[in-house]
């Protein structure tokens, strides 16, 4: 690890100066530290911001659901709002990581956090998020977790948070505080796909601090859901996911949010599986009619091929758990 | 990197010389008999702790920190885990360094009373926290109902991993994440058994939540 400087900051104001001179902040530090002890990150000053006051869970008064930057995984999980008006984020927030980690991580963090690829996270390795024009060693490496949607010549790393394909399901906003004030980016021109400059991640501007994730209002009743599948049970990543929320009324379903991980660059958004959905009557043929859109465009890799048809059966039966039927 | 004295003495070496525990044996094993006994020297650790290796004096920080109930005020190096400062400068060794890089959950302590990854925790960042660490869980020779429940249940082979079970199995109760047997093993997948004692594991973790 190479050696930092360290300051705790109190308040925004104290952490945008610090921000603006460079330094990097720290929150639940799950990812970074991790990552400064490979030296795939070398921050050189670290600026603490868990003393900010962004630890509330709030409803707006339009009905949403605004969640503080710095509110721990597993207390959003556990926050009794979450649970009863979005279980897909309760849902992604606890089948993440480990109890531990979600004790330590933050949702701000959680969003912000850099891909498992194991060529990224290998500094003798190719990697253009890592170090840009170096080339990309996944691209004809071992390639088997790697995306299969948004992807690039010069990346094909996942995105491997959950529950930022909750927040991509649900059309989320991401609170912004910078030097030049306050902004709102809508969840999906949050994360960036890799394109030509895959060490560009997030579309934050250079200082801007992550306050809060605000879930809008849904229409209810809205039934809400996320699967996770992976090579083993528990505390992994994903290999495919699907989060689905679905408001049915008058046993037509008004409204569709769907979204998938483990396979996109991003958290991968699926409009064309919720265009099918939208204006239908809930029936096992329509969630195998919708989920055949689910792979739309996908570029899969040599040892990742069976990523196409998982995802399509993995949102196929989160339609049916969250939509019913058989 | 200088140390400043602290409010109150770290641990003691080894208490006796003439009968070494298994950790001495370890170390001077590991280096040729040519470490000091309690592993309290500055330089590189045999175990790789870290800071290790830089040529100018490396930032540091004074941080006072609660462990077990008694209060050290240490200077760091920014970079020093949790787990390095309790192994490594207050000679707590029984939380292990499995990965240090937060995947096995071998390191687990309570952080004012939530169970983290200590390997991951930056010591800077805990002025003024509250440490439990395995070694202050019992009360004197009365173990903590969990300890008990792992020798009840016959819950680890090597042991390696059985301290940070333990200490993330007491944040498992204390979460109340203890429903069914199914709760219990997804609330303590992050702690990895290499011997396989999971069946054993959670029935401790059952004995200590409901006493059965």
């Amino acid at each position: 690890m190479h050696p930092f400087s360290y300051t705790r900051v109190s308040d925004t104001r104290a952490a945008l100066d610090a921000g603006r001179r460079g330094g990097r902040y720290i929150a639940g530090g799950t990812t970074l530290v991790d990552l400064m002890r490979e030296t795939v990150e070398r921050p050189r000053a670290l600026v603490d911001i868990s003393a900010l006051p962004l630890r509330e869970v709030t409803v707006t008064r339009r009905g949403g659901l605004r969640i503080g930057a710095l509110v721990r995984m597993a207390e959003a999980a556990a926050h009794p709002r979450v649970r009863a008006l979005y279980p897909v984020i309760s849902q992604a927030l606890e089948l993440s990581a480990s109890a531990q980690l979600r004790n330590m991580a933050t949702i701000g963090g959680n969003i912000m956090q850099r891909t498992r690829c194991s060529y990224f996270r290998d500094v003798t390795a190719a990697c253009n998020k890592r170090e840009p024009g170096t080339g990309c060693a996944a691209l004809h490496g071992v390639n088997r977790t790697h995306a299969i949607l948004g992807t690039s010549d010069d990346c094909v790393a996942t995105h491997p948070s959950d529950v930022a394909v909750a927040f991509a399901a649900l059309e989320a906003t991401v609170h912004l505080l910078g030097p030049a004030g306050e902004r709102t980016v809508p969840f999906a021109d949050f994360l960036l796909e890799p394109g030509s400059t895959p060490s560009r991640e997030q579309a934050l501007r250079p200082g801007e601090l992550i306050t809060a994730v605000e879930i809008p209002a849904l229409p209810r009743p809205l039934k809400s859901g996320y699967l996770k599948v992976r090579d083993r049970q528990s505390y992994e990543f994903a290999l495919t996911s699907a989060a689905v929320a679905l408001h049915i009324r008058g046993g037509v379903i008004r409204e569709a949010k769907v979204a998938a991980g483990g396979v996109g660059t991003v958290p991968w958004k699926l409009p064309a599986v919720e265009g099918r959905l939208i204006g239908q009557r809930p029936s096992d043929a329509l969630w195998t009619t919708a989920a055949e859109r689910a792979a739309d465009g996908a570029r899969p890799l040599p040892h990742n091929r069976f990523k196409v048809e998982l995802l399509r059966r993995t949102v196929e039966r989160q339609l049916r758990v969250i939509g019913g039927g058989k | 990197m200088s140390t400043e004295p602290p409010e109150s003495a770290e641990s003691p070496p080894e208490a006796s010389p003439s009968a070494p525990s298994r950790r001495t044996f370890i170390a001077t094993t590991a280096v040729g008999g040519a470490v000091a006994v309690g592993g309290l020297t500055s330089g590189p650790s045999v175990f790789g702790a870290e800071p290790a290796g830089a040529v100018e004096a490396p930032p540091g920080s004074r941080v006072s920190v609660t462990v077990n109930g008694v209060r050290h005020t240490v200077t760091v190096d920014n970079r020093t885990s949790l787990l390095d400062l309790l192994r490594e400068r207050l000679g707590l060794t029984g939380s292990k360094k499995g990965c240090n890089a937060g995947a096995c959950g071998a390191c687990t302590v309570l952080v004012d009373g939530r169970r983290v990854n200590s390997c991951l925790t930056l010591t800077v960042r805990l002025d003024g926290a509250d440490v439990t660490t395995i070694e202050g869980l019992a009360d004197g020779d009365q173990l903590h109902p969990l300890q008990q429940a792992f020798i009840d249940q016959d819950a680890f082979q090597c042991g390696y991993c059985t301290s940070g079970q333990i200490m993330s199995g007491v944040g498992c109760v204390q979460e109340g994440h203890t429903g069914s047997p199914e709760e219990i093993r997804e609330f303590m997948s992050g702690n990895i058994c290499r011997c396989g004692c999971y069946v054993k594991i959670v029935r401790a973790v059952e004995q200590a939540a409901h006493g059965k």
